[in-house]
């Protein structure tokens, strides 16, 4: 979201070195290279989230109430204590805290501390929720949060395919006819993708659910939910329409004016000329000469895009109250629940890395540089 | 200047650069307008006072400007009163002795209702002066056709507000109607679909006196569907406010963050690209990590753990940009001109680093900063609105992301209240397509490259 939204990306320049190994070898070489630095990455990254987080003190609460509801449920069950007054209980619930966070180590130093967590979220052992339970009634963190997770990744695999391939398609169209009308339309629409997709919710909402009444205002499956399965998964694209729009009319119009501006960049270059001047037809240029090269340079871009996405869908779930991730963070900050913003915060810095390691995947399939055997950081 | 002057007449051939520079300007006016005319203290006082500084206004209400569509007639707020406020008759006031002892005040307003829906409440606010026996006020509401109806009998001590509404007697007496509906509506009509009669409506305040010098004054407020030139909120906010407070604020957040977000970054890149080696690969890796903190969770934990104030946001968002992937851009650029013959020069008669790094190497790609730093502003500008319409806004300060969150939360588009949501949805649209075709315009001039395309 920080990034200015322009097309220009110089690639960094490639240094040639031929190797005789296989694609595949490469690729396994590449990818697991990238594995390992995304992992170190991801660690980085959630560390300074944990570091961010705890200026407050705040893991350190969580990690306390933790060990506190722990002991007091052990205590609780045990036939042992059954015949102590409360006073003795709490005395001796106090007392075993004490030795637990001993035993945790919350009485070291936070440094030590800090690492002990990383390891927690790495692992993502959250904690526990004071006043948040998951559906199924769990109020583990972990499980609140991975409830949550599907209908969040389903809205934004979604509207990013549709974008992708929406994008690609009439960027290609659009560079064949450049300086139409459709082109200047859609150059002149680019400045529209500014606004954050929640906010043409907003207008789609007004529009379609408040005005028009065709779709509903939000939500994920209508109240109650259908039996069926087929009605079930209607109902739920009935839902997504909306949601899937809004984030599509946000980013479309840059996108497309983007990788058309690419194209053109690249259908300029002289080795196109030529494989024009050697009669071959257009759509094998368009293919193998203008698309391939150009394939890197716009997944970086997408790279960049879906990191915009990712933020724009808290409000967006906000707003169409889609019940993912981002509108479990919403709701958490309403009441305050550390653990949850912590963990999903922790988790969207997973997501991040994730997306940003499958992008790095495909631009190691497409890279000519990666695939012929060039440099290791192609995505310098 | 030249540069400025060359870079303006090559904005000017793009029409769209033009209507957004014009836009910019004039945001950039009215902000200092608004900010002198309106003073921060009091723009935070009036916002943040309560309703005791909005009592007269209507909630919720749309714009006047409704009314201009066809078919739409709804009633305005009337205010009357005290008596001797205004200079016509609407208002007459006039004592009769009754007996030694009371004396009649009586306060009558009088008053045109031609609207086509129901006024939202009707309030009268009555104060009295009187030292140990208290005045007794007895209401009586005249309809255009000659019925009588009374409405209550209040007791005056100190200030005494008798809202309408909440007359339960006076609903019984009006058959369970709303009194804002049944003392306006047509006997005539459907009792389903009540309709105003449209006339001359009269109130008079009778108020018994029991002291010679008592007195007893009354203020009439029915208040009206439509307030302003934007609408008010559910507390009675006159919006017009927060949309005019909301730009300086916008454009405050929004260039700041784009200045510093995009110097720093330019400055990180040119250091980098300059030491080289270690310097830079510490610059590459930490921007790679910096991709994947999430920045809105952060600031969403920094706005519940720290402090809401937008200026707080502002220096966290900044520093989370500082190694954003703008680096990468500039560092391309760097390391191409990293290689002309004057930086030898400069370094052949004893310049530093940092001489080098600030005086010859960033100013002279400056140009390239430019675009990407206007089209950054709306962004910066909607990241204040995303934070405000999760709840995390500057706890003082009214902005058009407040006004957004407001009108969420309280249901504004399932209610119908669409005015709320659109006006500051229009002004942030307006203003981010102004910086963004002039950053789009501007890439164009400043990147020979894209010119034709």
């Amino acid at each position: 979201m920080t990034d200015a939204a322009l097309p220009l990306q110089p690639d960094a320049a490639s240094a040639e070195r031929p190797r005789t190994q296989s694609t595949l070898t490469r690729v396994v070489h590449y990818t697991g290279l990238r594995m390992i630095a995304m992992f170190i990455t991801i660690m980085i990254g959630v560390y300074l989230t944990i570091l961010i987080a705890n200026m407050g003190g705040h893991v350190d609460k969580i990690r306390r109430g933790y060990i506190r509801e722990q002991v007091a449920i052990s205590v609780g069950f045990n036939e042992e204590f059954k015949n102590m007054t409360s006073e003795e209980r709490r005395a001796h619930i106090d007392k075993l805290v004490a030795l637990q966070e001993k035993r945790m180590g919350l009485d070291q130093p936070f440094l030590l501390r800090s690492f002990s967590f990383l390891w927690g979220a790495m692992t993502l052992d959250l904690g526990w929720a004071d006043n948040m339970s998951s559906d199924s009634g769990s109020r583990m963190v972990r499980n609140i949060i991975l409830e949550r997770l599907p209908a969040t990744l389903l809205l934004f695999s979604t509207s990013f395919m549709l974008n992708f391939l929406v994008g690609i398609f009439v960027a290609l169209y659009l560079s064949r006819n450049y300086g139409s009308r459709l082109d200047r339309a859609i150059v002149g629409l680019a400045p529209t993708s500014a606004a954050p997709s929640w906010f043409y919710g907003l207008f789609f909402i007004l529009l379609f659910a408040a005005l028009l009444g065709w779709f509903p205002f939000g939500g994920l499956v209508s109240a109650p939910p259908p039996d069926s399965i087929v009605n079930y998964a209607l109902s739920v694209l009935n839902h997504m329409v909306l949601p899937v729009i809004a984030i599509f009319f946000s980013s479309i119009f840059l996108g497309i004016y983007g990788q058309r501006t690419f194209f053109l960049i690249f259908s300029h270059e002289d080795y196109v000329d030529m494989a024009r001047a050697k009669g071959l037809s257009d759509r094998v240029v368009e293919r193998r000469y203008i698309m391939r090269p150009t394939m890197p340079t716009i997944v970086t871009s997408l790279a960049l895009s879906i990191i915009g996405l990712w933020f724009g869908s808290i409000v967006l779930e906000t707003i169409f109250n889609w019940p993912g991730l981002g509108r479990l963070l919403y709701l958490a900050s309403n009441i305050f629940e550390t653990s949850v913003i912590v963990g999903s915060t922790v988790v969207y810095a997973y997501l991040l890395g994730i997306t940003v390691f499958f992008l790095d995947i495909v631009y190691a399939l497409i890279d000519p540089r990666v695939k012929v055997g060039g440099n290791q950081g192609g995505q310098a | 200047m030249t540069a400025i002057r060359r870079t303006l007449s090559a904005l000017s051939q793009y029409p769209s650069a033009v209507v957004g520079l014009a836009i910019i300007v004039a945001m950039v006016l009215f902000s200092i307008y608004i900010v002198i005319a309106i003073p921060y203290g009091e723009a935070v006082d009036l916002w943040r006072g309560g309703e005791g500084v909005w009592l007269e206004n209507p909630r919720t209400a749309q714009p006047k400007w409704v009314n201009l569509f066809p078919g739409v007639n709804l009633p305005e707020t009337i205010i009357m009163g005290p008596a001797g406020e205004a200079d016509d008759d609407s208002v007459q006031k006039e004592r009769k002795e009754v007996s030694e002892e009371m004396t009649d005040v009586i306060t009558t307003f009088t008053f045109d209702y031609n609207a086509d829906e129901f006024p939202q409440e009707i309030s009268l606010f009555l104060t009295s002066e009187h030292e140990q026996k208290r005045p007794l006020v007895s209401l009586t509401w005249l309809t255009p056709d000659a019925r009588e109806i009374r409405i209550a009998d209040v007791t005056v001590e100190g200030p005494v507000t008798v809202r309408f509404s909440q007359e339960e007697k006076l609903q019984r007496r009006l058959d369970d109607v709303r009194p804002e509906i049944g003392l306006f509506a047509d006997p005539d009509s459907d009792a389903d679909d009540p309709r105003p009669l449209k006339g001359t409506y009269r109130l008079v305040a009778a108020g018994l006196v029991f002291e010679d010098d008592a007195d007893v004054d009354a203020r009439l407020v029915v208040y009206g569907q439509v307030y302003g030139l934007a609408g008010t909120d559910h507390l009675r906010r006159d919006l017009m406010l927060a949309l005019m407070w909301g730009m300086p604020v916008a454009l405050a957040f929004g260039l700041l963050a784009a200045v510093g977000t995009s110097v720093s970054t330019f400055i990180v890149a040119a250091i980098g690209v300059w030491f080289g080696g270690i310097a830079d690969a510490v610059i590459q890796r930490i921007t790679e990590v910096n991709l994947i903190l999430p920045t809105l969770p952060i600031l969403i934990m920094v706005g519940l753990f720290f402090s809401r104030s937008i200026w707080v946001m502002l220096g966290v968002l900044i520093a989370l940009s500082v190694f954003s992937s703008g680096i990468k851009t500039s560092r391309a650029i760097f390391l191409q001109i990293k290689e002309s013959p004057y930086f030898e020069a400069a370094r052949a008669y004893g310049a530093g680093n940092f001489r080098i790094i600030f005086l010859y190497l960033i100013p002279r790609l400056i140009p390239t900063l430019v675009p990407g730093f206007v089209v950054a502003i709306p962004s910066f500008v909607f990241v204040e609105a995303t934070l405000a319409v999760l709840n995390l806004g500057d706890p003082l300060l009214p902005t058009w992301g407040k006004v957004l969150s407001d009108a969420r939360v309280n249901d504004a588009l399932y209610q119908g209240n669409y005015y709320w949501v659109l006006e500051p949805a229009a002004l942030l649209l307006v203003s981010g397509l102004g910086f963004a075709m002039v950053g789009f315009a501007l890439d164009r001039v400043f990147n020979p490259r894209l010119r034709d395309l």
